[in-house]
C-alpha cells in the first residue's frame, strides 16, 4: 500500500491505495465522490473525465499514485455552493441530458474545452472536441447546444 | 489489473537503476496504451517506472534545420506548439488527431514510438521525415528503429530521450480512421525533403510502419496528388482483418497518399 496526498475540489485529501488502484477507483471508493462515473472502463466513453492539474483526463486510465501531489477537480467541485457552474446550468436549461450517466464527463470536458478555446467555440469544434465522450441517449444535439450556450455565456461575462 | 509496484523516477539514471532492480519492470510514459493493456491483463509488469517526472524528457526546440521534441512531450503539447506549427505543421496536425482530447493530454511521443503500434500515427512521421531517436545511450535512425509490429530496436532498459526531425520543405499526413476505434486503417505521411520525397505508411502493413518506395519514385518525378495515388500498391504485405481486406487497405493507401500530398501543397 502507498500513501497518496492530493487536493480534490479544493480540499487536501490523503489515502492508502494499492499501486494498481485507478484514480477513478480512489475518487469513487476512497473519497466517496460518486459523481465521476465508470462507463466503458476502456478509455473510450469519457464518463470518468476529471481535471488533473487543470487538464482533462480519463480517470479510468490513470493510476491513483500517478496523481499523487496533484490538484484534482471532479464534477462535485464545479458548482459554487447552490449556484451551478455555467456549464451545468446550460445543460439543465438546454435539456443536455437524458439518463445523465455520461453527463459528469460531458460537463468536465465542456468546461475544459471552453477554457482552452477561451469561449470561442463553434458547432464543428465542439463536435470534434467531444470525440472522447460518448452519449447513448441524446444524439448529441442538445449537448452541443448546451456547450455552445455555456461558452457564449462565459465569454460574455469574462 | 494484476498487482504491480509503482516507482516515480526523478532522473534518467534513477529510472534505469529502478528498472535494473525490478524483476519484470516496464517504463510508464503517458500510460495510454500500457494502463489499458494492464487492465485487460495482457501485460503484468512487476514494477512500473514512471518517466513522467523526468525533466530531460521535456521541451520542444528548433535550430532552423531540425525540430527536437522531448520524448515526454504530450500530443496536446505538440499539437499546440507554435514551434512545431511553424517548422512542421503536418506534425502538429498529426498530433492533434491522435485519440481524443483526454488521451492527447496524457499520451507522449516517446511512448507512442516505443510501443510501435502498427496503427499509431507518429511512426509514419518519424519514418517519413527520417528522424533520429536519441536514447539515454545512443542515437538511432528511424529506419533502424522500427522492427515490425510492436517491436523496436530499443533494449529493455533503454529510454527514449528525444526525437529530432529534419525540417522538410513541405509535408502532409492523411489517415482513414476506423469508424469505431478511430485508429488509422491506413495513414500516409508524405514529405518533400532535401533527400527527395519520402513516404511512410502506418495502419496498413503487416509489419507495422513502412516506406512506399514506388510512391517516392513517382513523387520524385512529379510531386502531385495524382502521381501519389496513381501508384500501384501491392496488397501482399498488408493486413486483412474484420475491418478491411488487404485489397481494401491497398486502395486506402493510394487515396490517403493523394490526400497527404494535397495537404502538403
Amino acid at each position: 500500500m502507498t500513501t497518496i496526498n492530493m487536493t480534490v475540489n479544493g480540499k487536501a485529501v490523503s489515502g492508502e491505495v494499492e499501486d494498481r488502484t485507478l484514480l477513478v477507483e480512489f475518487i469513487r471508493e476512497g473519497l466517496r465522490l460518486t459523481g465521476t462515473h465508470v462507463g466503458c472502463d476502456t478509455s473510450q466513453c469519457g464518463a470518468c473525465v476529471v481535471h488533473v492539474d487543470g487538464k482533462a483526463i480519463k480517470s479510468c486510465t490513470m493510476l491513483a499514485v500517478q496523481a499523487d501531489g496533484t490538484n484534482v477537480v471532479t464534477i462535485e467541485g464545479l458548482a459554487n455552493g447552490a449556484d451551478l457552474h455555467p456549464v451545468q446550468a446550460a445543460f439543465k436549461e438546454n435539456h443536455g441530458l437524458q439518463c445523465g450517466f455520461c453527463t459528469p464527463g460531458m460537463i468536465m470536458s465542456a468546461a475544459d474545452m471552453i477554457e482552452r478555446y477561451d469561449g470561442k467555440l463553434d458547432e464543428a469544434t465542439i463536435r470534434a472536441e467531444l470525440e472522447g465522450n460518448i452519449c447513448r441517449c441524446t444524439g448529441y444535439h442538445n449537448i452541443v447546444k448546451s456547450i455552445q450556450a455555456a461558452a457564449d455565456e462565459m465569454s460574455k461575462s469574462a | 489489473m494484476y498487482e504491480t509496484k509503482y516507482h516515480k523516477a526523478g532522473s534518467l539514471d534513477n529510472a534505469t537503476s529502478l528498472m535494473g532492480s525490478a524483476d519484470d519492470g516496464k517504463y510508464l510514459g503517458g500510460g495510454m496504451t500500457l494502463i489499458p493493456t494492464m487492465k485487460q491483463r495482457l501485460a503484468a509488469p512487476s514494477d512500473l517506472v514512471d518517466l513522467g517526472g523526468i525533466a530531460d524528457l521535456q521541451g520542444i526546440s528548433t535550430d532552423g534545420s531540425t525540430l527536437t521534441i522531448g520524448a515526454g512531450v504530450t500530443h496536446a503539447e505538440v499539437a499546440g506548439s507554435s514551434d512545431v506549427q511553424g517548422a512542421i505543421p503536418a506534425l502538429a496536425a498529426l498530433a492533434s488527431h491522435i485519440g481524443d482530447p483526454h488521451v492527447r493530454n496524457c499520451g507522449t511521443l516517446g511512448g507512442s514510438i516505443a510501443n510501435n503500434d502498427p496503427a499509431a500515427d507518429y511512426p509514419a512521421a518519424v519514418l517519413a521525415l527520417g528522424a533520429t531517436i536519441k536514447t539515454n545511450s545512443r542515437e538511432i535512425t528511424a529506419g533502424d528503429f522500427f522492427n515490425g509490429m510492436f517491436e523496436t530496436s530499443l533494449s529493455d532498459d533503454e529510454i527514449i530521450v528525444s526525437v529530432s526531425f529534419p525540417i522538410p520543405e513541405k509535408a502532409g499526413y492523411a489517415k482513414f480512421p476506423n469508424p469505431a476505434s478511430r485508429y488509422a486503417m491506413a495513414g500516409v505521411f508524405a514529405a518533400s525533403t532535401s533527400d527527395g520525397p519520402r513516404v511512410a505508411v502506418t495502419g496498413a502493413g503487416q509489419d507495422g510502419v513502412y516506406r512506399e518506395d514506388a510512391m517516392e519514385a513517382a513523387l520524385s518525378a512529379d510531386w502531385s496528388p495524382a502521381a501519389a495515388s496513381g501508384v500501384d500498391v501491392s496488397a501482399d504485405d498488408l493486413m486483412s482483418d474484420i475491418h478491411g481486406t488487404s485489397d481494401y487497405r491497398a486502395n486506402l493507401v493510394k487515396v490517403m497518399a493523394g490526400r497527404a500530398v494535397e495537404a502538403a501543397g
